[in-house]
């Protein structure tokens, strides 16, 4: 036998984590036991299955980009700065992660909606929000940006400032230095957090059923064709539940490669 | 290149003065929490100063409280720690070009630049390797190198030698004596040997003031604050190398530990020891130290649990019961002995 640490766990606790696990992994293998593998294939493929799918794909790629392009700054100016009310702002972003997802999309429906705080204004610029692909795309965005913003300020509080210090005393310019040394050294951090933004961004349903509705090929993504699907044709949603926790499986695979190629 | 600094940070207790002459090297030694690093982070500009002035040649770093404050990238002032601190995810060509490439220049120029750099400092066979496969000593001198090439006008090295293995530190002081020998810097050390060695002028820090500052040896031989004279307690035998050892005009011959080169003969050099490692002796001593002196004890000094011996050219510490045993007074006609393995010999 290999050596081995003693691990001073009272042999009790075993049976409360054995019975945590289980109740984890059981709903999951009742999941694969109800799929019609024989249809498997013609349930996933069907027209409103690759609607609902490519959608998902196409509107959780675009959410991912918006978390990318608003989180990194998000991240830089809570990690590296510091000003009256930071704590708050920090509170304040992390937000929409513990907030009930049909609750952010009530208030996103009031800030984007035709009678919203800025509907007007869109409305002014001929654009249509609510209801919309773009709808979708923010609500998405809404949801899923707290994850990347929270895991990129903890790897950069985590990389320090030391090399950017040396960085910027050899002449480098701060847009240098973020290009240059920051990025680079928190590309990883920046990884992990993207792939669970896009993870969350996919499983979007309430924000996304408030502010978007369920126009099919529109705004219906694969969450919202699976509850759709529960009542007229079960067997489609459990195979699209199963592509669902595939994916899963494949986020969670790729985010703790990254995570431990940076540790 | 010439400094002159005047600054207050408050929340650390530091205000202090200093002045750098063209060309000139001067260290700061003090205890830990002297304030010696605050003083280098306040010129580089990592650490903006309550109140102070700091002007280096005719460009005014800052003028503070509200007057001017220049940006760490826009003062040309080269920052060297103790961590080596090497990009690791760049090779390392490309940590030595990043100065030269961050000011505009072109990418294969840049690499030019930093080749040369790196033989600078006898590093030109590790241009290809990552960071991560370098040793410390190595990464130091790669380190030199990088701050070298993005053409500081003034170098600050905060403990460069601190954290390298003690079989490497004479090479590194050969390498920096070599690179700081026509610049002008400074250098925050708690080494006496550095500022001995590198440092034209020396300034002493005691809970964040000057208490002592001064051309080297003089600091060194008539030292006035406290920590100065714990530094400057070293044997010190300034001569020319005759045999490998150093020959003094006063004719001592000290025998020692060469650095990775020998000093080559009849070059003038500097023999130096600690008094702790000397022994003191009623007869002479027989067997393997190299170093025996016949001296006559001039003075002794209490210093907390050790007497130390002066007989006019060199010192030896020893406890007080060897001194009642040896029943050494002024006048006392004694033995002074040190293996050469306790003695460090540099180029001076």
């Amino acid at each position: 036998m290999s050596t081995a640490r003693y691990s001073g766990v009272p042999r009790w606790v075993h049976l409360p984590a054995a019975a945590g696990a289980l109740f984890i992994v059981l709903p999951l293998v009742a999941l694969a036991t109800r799929v019609e593998w024989g249809e498997f294939w013609s349930l996933i493929t069907s027209d409103s299955s690759r609607a609902a799918l490519l959608l998902s794909l196409r509107t959780s790629s675009m959410a991912t980009l918006l978390c990318v392009v608003l989180g990194v700054p998000m991240a830089l100016v809570l990690a590296r700065t510091s000003f009256r009310g930071q704590s708050l702002l920090r509170s304040l972003v992390l937000l929409p992660l513990v907030l009930p997802p049909v609750v952010g999309g009530i208030a996103l429906l009031y800030t984007f909606g035709r009678k919203g705080l800025l509907g007007e204004t869109i409305d002014v610029l001929g654009l249509q929000i609510a209801f919309s692909t773009t709808a979708v795309v923010i609500a998405q965005t809404f949801v899923s940006l707290p994850f990347l913003v929270v895991s990129l300020e903890g790897t950069l509080r985590t990389a320090g400032q030391r090399y950017e210090i040396v960085a910027s005393t050899l002449g480098a310019p701060p847009t240098t230095v973020l290009r240059r040394i920051t990025l680079p050294l928190v590309l990883p951090g920046l990884a992990a957090g993207a792939v669970l933004s896009f993870a969350r961004a996919l499983g979007e349903f309430g924000a996304t059923i408030t502010f978007a509705g369920s126009l099919e090929g529109v705004t219906r993504t694969l969450p919202l064709e699976i509850y759709l699907q529960r009542e007229s044709n079960p067997d489609a949603a459990v195979a699209l539940s199963l592509v669902l926790v595939v994916v899963a499986v494949l986020v969670i695979g790729l985010v703790r490669g990254t995570g431990s190629r940076a540790g | 290149m010439s400094l002159h600094l005047s600054a207050r940070v408050d929340e650390r207790d530091v205000e202090i003065d200093l002045d750098v002459a063209d060309g000139q090297t001067v260290a700061i030694l003090g205890p830990n929490g002297s304030g010696k690093s605050t003083v280098l982070s306040v010129v580089a500009g990592i650490l903006r100063p309550g109140r102070g002035r700091a002007v280096l040649d005719d460009t005014t770093l800052f003028d503070l409280p509200d007057r001017s404050w220049t940006a760490p990238h826009e003062r040309g002032t080269g920052l060297l720690a103790q961590d080596p601190l090497l990009f690791p995810h760049l090779s390392v060509l490309d940590n030595v070009a990043f100065g030269p490439r961050s000011s505009g220049t072109s990418r294969t120029a840049s690499r030019r630049i930093a080749r040369t750099w790196l033989d600078e400092v006898d590093a030109g066979q590790l241009a290809d390797r990552k960071p991560s496969a370098l040793s410390g000593g190595q990464a130091q001198r790669v380190a030199i190198a990088r701050a070298l090439a993005a053409e500081p006008r003034l170098l600050l090295l905060d403990e460069p030698m601190a954290a390298l293995d003690i079989t490497v530190v004479p090479a590194m002081r050969q390498v920096l004596r070599r690179v700081l020998a026509d610049r002008t810097a400074v250098i925050v050390t708690h080494d006496v040997l550095d500022a001995l060695l590198l440092a034209d002028h020396v300034v002493v820090m005691e809970h964040g003031r000057v208490v002592e500052q001064g051309p080297t040896k003089d600091v060194l031989a008539r030292p006035r604050s406290s920590f100065g004279a714990g530094i400057a307690g070293l044997n010190l035998a300034r001569g020319t190398i005759e045999e490998r050892a150093v020959r003094t005009p006063g004719g001592l011959v000290v025998a020692g530990l060469h650095g990775d080169e020998d000093v080559p003969e009849g070059v003038a050099a500097v023999a130096v020891f600690s008094p702790g490692a000397v022994s003191v002796h009623r007869e002479r001593p027989t067997g393997s130290p190299r170093n025996v002196w016949a001296t006559t004890v001039r003075e002794l000094e209490p210093r907390g649990s050790q007497v130390r011996i002066q007989t006019g050219a060199l010192s030896a510490d020893v406890t007080a019961p060897v001194v009642a045993e040896l029943d050494l007074v002024p006048g006392t006609e004694i033995f002074l002995a040190i293996k050469a393995s306790e003695v460090a010999i540099y180029a001076a």
